[in-house]
């Protein structure tokens, strides 16, 4: 198959649509995109550029009626790299090793805390208003960073592409609403706001406590990666005995 | 680089490896996550080449999530059949936590100065 003078531009489309070039090129300008509108509302969270490039890439192979399969085939090239960036997170965290160090029991008593609220509190308002098996699943990890998060769902026979976006509302909401409820609670210590951030909403929330001070986010940073870990040892042992309990 | 990306690979193959011999449930990337993590710890500092490939990588690593991301067009009438457990979860869950987790670290009186 060739493309001659005079094909039609819908043919052009199925020809191309065909190879891997089109998937890959494509996801690539329209994250460049979603990040250049991210910009312009000067990295406000609600702007996700994920989120912002999910939407466009969905509405536009709904619009030409092109196949998720025939979009993998060429963003795969992409995705195999979630595997070694999860390796590469041991590299942020080491950077973190030393505040760990100091203060590492009440770190490690608040993350457990705040690990096992994040998945059971989910999973069981869910259930309450009458979520199915694999949403629950896949809801259960929402609060971890993306590439372990999937890695979590999947093992557990959730939906990984369902959770890719839970995660990313979960550090969108995280982001926008940690503010308001700090001053509710009355807290304000750069080193606690930070952490909590970082168990709830990840690397979304990291970036946001990124921009209330240097101490907030590496304490959010620290937090991200720990529940990272922390999560994906224990939610594989105690979803499933819990889903038997709930069914 | 190419170095730093074969160490990386490497271990995301040994986190693969142990994940299937031992049957366990945790993903293999996080494996050789926690592996590289503990060979920093116990080796010392990153070398100034695997730290700026990790620095490359993790930079775009919101790119990363599209293509799975755009995976959700298959998983659209379940979410229009769901959206109430889950936007309801979602919102309650994350604030809790958030909450939960600054009330255990205050109440464990956690200032970073203090310890030091």
């Amino acid at each position: 198959m060739s493309t001659v003078p005079g094909q039609s531009l819908g043919e052009i489309w199925v020809y191309l649509a065909a190879s891997p070039l089109l998937g890959l090129t494509l996801t690539l300008l329209a994250y460049q995109g979603a990040v250049k509108i991210n910009q312009h509302f000067k990295g406000h969270p609600l702007a996700n550029p994920v989120l912002i490039a999910v939407a466009v890439l969905v509405a536009l192979l709904w619009a030409t009626g092109t196949s998720y399969q025939t979009y993998f085939d060429g963003a795969q090239f992409v995705h195999f790299l979630l595997g070694p960036a999860t390796v590469a997170l041991a590299i942020p965290l080491y950077a973190q090793l030393g505040r760990l160090k100091r203060v590492a029991v009440p770190l490690l008593i608040a993350l457990l805390a705040g690990s096992l609220t994040a998945a059971f509190s989910a999973v069981l308002i869910g259930k309450l208003l009458g979520a199915t098996d694999a949403t629950l699943i896949s809801l259960a990890p929402k609060s971890v960073t993306t590439p372990i998060a999937m890695g979590i769902a999947e093992r557990l026979g959730g939906l990984p592409s369902l959770t890719a976006v839970l995660v990313i509302l979960t550090g969108i909401l995280g982001a926008v609403g940690a503010q308001g409820l700090y001053a509710r609670m009355k807290c304000r210590d750069p080193a606690v706001q930070g952490f909590a951030m970082g168990v709830a909403s990840h690397g979304i929330g990291t970036a946001r406590a990124f921009q209330l001070s240097e101490q907030t986010g590496a304490f959010s940073a620290l937090a991200m990666g720990l529940n990272g870990l922390l999560t994906a040892t224990l939610l594989p042992v105690l979803l499933p005995p819990l889903m038997r309990w709930l069914s | 680089m190419l170095a730093a990306i074969t160490l990386l690979l490497l271990f995301q193959l040994a986190g693969e490896a142990i994940a299937r011999y031992f049957a366990l449930p945790v993903p293999g990337p996080v494996i050789g996550m926690a592996l590289l993590f503990a060979a920093l710890a116990w080796r010392g500092e990153p070398s100034a080449d695997l730290r700026s490939t990790a620095q490359n990588l993790l930079q775009h690593l919101s790119l990363l999530f599209v293509p799975a991301g755009v995976g959700v067009m298959l998983h659209l009438q379940r979410m229009a059949d769901e959206w109430l457990p889950l936007l309801v979860a979602l919102v309650i869950s994350t604030f809790v936590t958030i909450a939960v987790t600054a009330l255990v670290l205050k109440a464990l009186h956690v200032h970073e100065e203090e310890q030091s």
